[in-house]
Formats: structure tokens, sequence, C-alpha cells
């Protein structure tokens, strides 16, 4: 056992191609335990975003400024009771929030943090993710059938009109990035989610900046049609608050209701991590080539660290800040602990083998969090669609534009 | 990487398959029925996957489970299944019924017995690393004129119900 685990430390494949069903355990576990941290950071940075975009404060009171929110809610909604409605058909209501967990995170099985940082690599990778995130649709289909409700049932055929309709769109703009992973030398493209960084690697370009501008406008679509498919603001029919109380999940309450959520959260990064590897050069740091040597490596390689030390020098200023009373002894405390918590982290990122290690994670989980901020920014910014626009800029903007753009890269590619 | 436990899969997804396909003929809720589908469309797509084919099983998802079902979903939901329910579910053409199985069955039977003759010896499986790009080879080299033609149906079909659908164009 302990051979097998220290074998493939040496090795250079992902554990799922290298068959360690060890290490894939293992990988899986710390994907998973990322992205249920990563869902708690996000809840925690879109109410506290949200308020100071609205000029308020947000979550202040638990934790030094509403840091431990995310574990008050969670064991609030852990502990509260659990309705399902009279009229409800039991198991489809049951297993419409699983189908919608599973679907969200099983895409992360093929996502690559780093060239052997994945929990495996299929020849079919990208359509995997497409594939399994578009089953997603099913178990909102299903909480708003299985409800025997009104608003959970318009919101559910909002929402199956809504993905499937930008499902179109985003396949084309996929598929555009994919016909440019062919234009290497060996002239054979991939649909390998590792393939296609390695792709851009060797063609020494990301694909956003590809035949500018197609690729670009393809990043564009995407990029829309992805806040479309996790039903998130400006596109949040299908939940819309103010007409549909919580739209498709409107009866669902506690656990179950929980469980809705993360597998959006859960969806929105792995959407996010789709736009990365296709257009943003998945693991890659900025300029591999323009700025290459042993010298930029170091540089770049340092960043991570200095990045987690000046969030703790902002936690620090933070606890400078907090008002002198003894009342928030406790919290300023807290937030000291936190800061040095984090500048621990930043200390331990700049020893040499976790640097190594470390790197290709770091610049993907950044390049992700730049979207999952968008997000917020987007839900901050814009204001809802109405049906018919939305079905409107799907099916008369969006697809034609995605498919002059394929057409616009194909005849590229071969000109080229 | 090795399979592992390939009789278990095989038979489990075999079982999966055959269940939920009673089950969709056996549901009075329609719903009930269009979800027993997809489990059962999951479970092809799991034995293509056993078969070393990663790119149909990855289409079988998107296509029928992704995208076909929902649609199905969709207009079953709009439908008053009150009324769907008290109709009949079975109807009673028990000789064309007897007489369309047997025929399957004998095929089945056939394609067991002679199945090595009729066709031919398996040519060297398509490794399943390259599988994407042998399939997309084999479409477009010696099946283009199949493939092409086999486009322009569903273009024929797309356009055929545009024009039942909208009276004026």
């Amino acid at each position: 056992m302990l051979e097998s685990l220290t074998s493939y430390l040496t090795s250079n494949t992902t554990p799922g191609q290298a068959g360690n069903v060890l290490w894939a355990l293992i990988y899986i576990f710390l994907v998973f335990g990322g992205v249920s941290l990563a869902v708690m950071a996000m809840n925690w940075l879109e109410r506290k975003a949200l308020a100071h975009f609205q000029v308020r404060l947000g979550p202040m009171r638990v934790g030094p400024h509403g840091l431990l929110q995310p574990i008050a809610d969670a064991i609030k909604l852990l502990t509260k009771e659990d309705i399902i409605p009279d009229n409800a058909d039991r198991l489809v209501f049951w297993t419409a929030p699983l189908i919608i967990l599973c679907a969200s995170f099983a895409v992360y099985v093929v996502i690559p943090f780093g060239p052997t940082h994945a929990i495996t690599d299929l020849n079919i990778g990208i359509l995997f993710m497409l594939g399994v995130s578009s089953l997603s649709v099913l178990g909102v289909v299903m909480a708003g059938w299985a409800s025997n409700s009104h608003y959970p049932l318009i919101g559910s055929l909002r929402s199956s009109a809504q993905m499937i309709s930008y499902e179109v769109a985003m396949g084309m703009a996929v598929v555009s990035a994919i016909l440019m992973t062919s234009l290497n030398r060996s002239g054979t493209g991939t649909l390998s989610m590792i393939g296609i960084v390695e792709a851009q690697q060797q063609q020494q370009i990301w694909y956003l900046f590809k035949f500018f501008p197609l690729g670009f406008i393809a990043f564009l679509i995407f990029s829309i049609a992805m806040v479309a498919e996790t039903n998130r603001a400006p596109f949040d029919l299908p939940e819309a608050e103010s007409e549909l109380t919580a739209g498709f999940h409107t009866e669902y309450s506690g656990l179950r209701w929980s469980l809705f959520m993360l597998g959006e959260y859960a969806a929105m990064i792995a959407v996010s991590s789709i736009a990365v590897t296709l257009w943003l050069g998945g693991w890659l740091r900025p300029f591999p080539h323009a700025l290459s040597g042993e010298t930029w490596d170091l540089v770049f390689s340092l960043i991570p660290g200095f990045i987690f030390l000046i969030l703790a020098a902002v936690a620090f200023l933070g606890v400078v800040r907090m008002p002198k009373d003894p009342y928030f002894r406790v919290q300023t405390m807290g937030l000291a602990g936190f800061g040095f918590l984090l500048g621990l982290i930043g200390l331990v990122l700049f020893l040499g083998p976790v640097r190594e290690r470390i790197q290709d994670i770091f610049w993907f989980t950044a390049k992700v969090a730049f979207f999952m901020y968008m997000y917020i920014w987007y839900r901050a910014t814009f204001p809802r669609y109405r049906f018919d626009q939305l079905m409107r800029v799907g099916w008369k903007v969006l697809l034609p534009i995605s498919l002059g753009v394929l057409i616009g890269t194909a005849i590229v590619g071969v000109v080229d | 990487m090795a399979p592992v436990a390939t009789p278990f899969f095989f038979y489990f997804l075999s079982f999966l398959t055959l269940a939920s396909a009673i089950l969709v003929i056996t549901r009075k809720n329609a719903v009930h029925s269009a979800l027993a589908l997809i489990l059962g469309l999951l479970a092809q797509a799991g034995l293509y996957l056993m078969l070393y084919a990663p790119f149909v099983a990855g289409v079988q998802i998107i296509l029928y489970a992704g995208g076909i079902m929902v649609l199905f979903l969709f207009v079953i939901m709009l439908v008053n299944l009150e009324r769907a329910q008290k109709e009949e579910q079975f109807n009673r053409q028990w000789l064309a019924g007897i007489l369309a199985a047997g025929a399957l069955g004998a095929l089945l039977v056939a394609v067991f017995l002679k199945g090595r003759a009729l066709f031919p010896a398996s040519t060297q499986p398509i490794a399943e690393a390259s599988n994407t790009q042998q399939v997309g080879e084999l479409l477009y080299g010696p099946y283009m004129f199949a493939f092409e033609i086999a486009s322009l149906l569903l273009l024929v079909a797309m356009i055929g119900a545009v024009v039942m659908a909208k009276r004026r164009i």
C-alpha cells in the first residue's frame, strides 16, 4: 500500500490514467473537499460583495466580518424541518436534488487543475463535461414537476426551455475552440481537457486571442451562455424571486434545499473551469513563452505566496480597524488568527517543493476565481431578462453568431 | 487502465436497461415512464463505455438523456395527465403483438447462433485513447456519403417540422 502511494508520486500522469485507485480516491476527496470549501467561500463572498455593491455591510455578526456565516447557515439548514408537500410525488421529489448534485459534481472528474492534477483524463473530456452538466436540467424539471404546485412548475418549464436553448449556442462556441486544437502540426484535434490546454501551450497562444477576434467572440458567447446554463442573474428566470417566489425549489426546505444551492454553485465553478480550460489556457501561467527562462519562472512561482501574504495583510488591517470596545475582543482575536493562518499558508507556499507542485493549481484557481467574481458582478449589475427577450437572445443573436464564428474559424484555419 | 469487474458491470448495466425498459411501458404516469427511459438510456451509455466507445457514450448522454428526453418531459408536463391516466394503457391486439415479438425473438436467436458468420471477424478494436479521432476519420473518410445523406435527411425533417408548425412563413 505504501509502495503504491509513493510510486505514483514519481509518475507523470493523472491517477486515473496510471490506474492507481488509491491516489484516485485521494484526488477525489481533495477535489470534492476543495469544491465544497469553495462553495462556502463563494457563499460568503457573494453576500459580502453584493452588499458592498449596494452600499450595505452584509453579514457582520457571525464571526469577524461575517466569516463564519456560511457555517452558521449550514447548521441552520441541517437542523431545519424537512417538509415534503402532501401531494408531491415523493420519489421524484427525493431524487431531484440528488440528480442535480451528482451531475454538477461528476464533471469534476475531468477538470484539469494541472498537467497531472486531474482525477483522470478522458478521451471525450469536454463532451463528458457538457453531457453530464446538461443532465442537471433533469433535476430542475423533476423538482418542479414533483412539487405539484404552480410556481415550481412554471419555473421548471422556463428552465428546461432556457437551458436547452443556450446549450446549443454554448456547444457551437465549444466546437469552434476544439477546432482550433486541430491546427497543430500533427493535424489532429482533441476533446481531452488536458490535451486542449497542451495544444494551447504548443501553439503558444490562448485560444481567447487566436484568430482575433474569432476566439474572443466564441469566448464571449460561451461566457454569456454559461450564466444562462447555471440559472444565474440576469438569466435567473427559473427561480425569479419577484415573480415565482423561488421558482423550481419553492417547495424545498432544509437539507434538500441546501443540496440545490450546493449543486448550483458547484455547477458555476464547473462551467467556469470549462471556459478557463478552453480559452484561458487552463493551468498555464501568463506569458509562458514571452517571459520564459528561469528568472521569470521563479518570479511567477513566488506570486501565490505573495497573494496569500497580501490577504494576511488585509486581515491584519481589519484587526487594526476593529473597534477597541471589549465587546469586539473575541472577533478581533478571531480575525487576527485568520490573518495568521493566511500568512502561514503564504509562507508554506514559498517552500521549494510546494511551490513547484502548487503553481498550476494556483493559476487555474485564480482564473476560475475571476469568473466567480464576474458572476457576482453580473448579479449586482444587470436586471433580469423577460422570457421572450431571453429566448430571442439565445436563438436569434447568440446562435447565428456562434455558427458564423464556427464557420469563420474553419475557413481561417484552412487558409492559415 | 485495465478493466475492473467487467462481468459485474455488464450484468448490472444490462439489468438496469431491461428493468427501466419494463418500467417505461408499465408505469401509468407518463412522467415516470419518461424518467425510467432516461435511466435506461444512461445505462446504455454505460454499456457503450464498456465496448470501448466513449465517444458514442458521450453523444448518447448529450443527445438522448440531456436533449431529447428533456424535450419529452417538457411536452409531457404540459399534457393533462389526469385524463391520460384514465385511458387504457395496453391495446388488445394480441395477434399482432405476438407476431412482432416472435419475429424479433427469431432475429435475436438467429444473430446469437450465427453471429460469427454474419459479421466479419472483428478488426483490431479501436484504441480507447484515440477513439474520437478514429470515429471522425471513419465518418469523413469511407462513410462520407452516408454521413452527408443522413445530415440531409435531418435537415429535411427540420424544415418539415418548421413548415408544419408555422402557417405563415
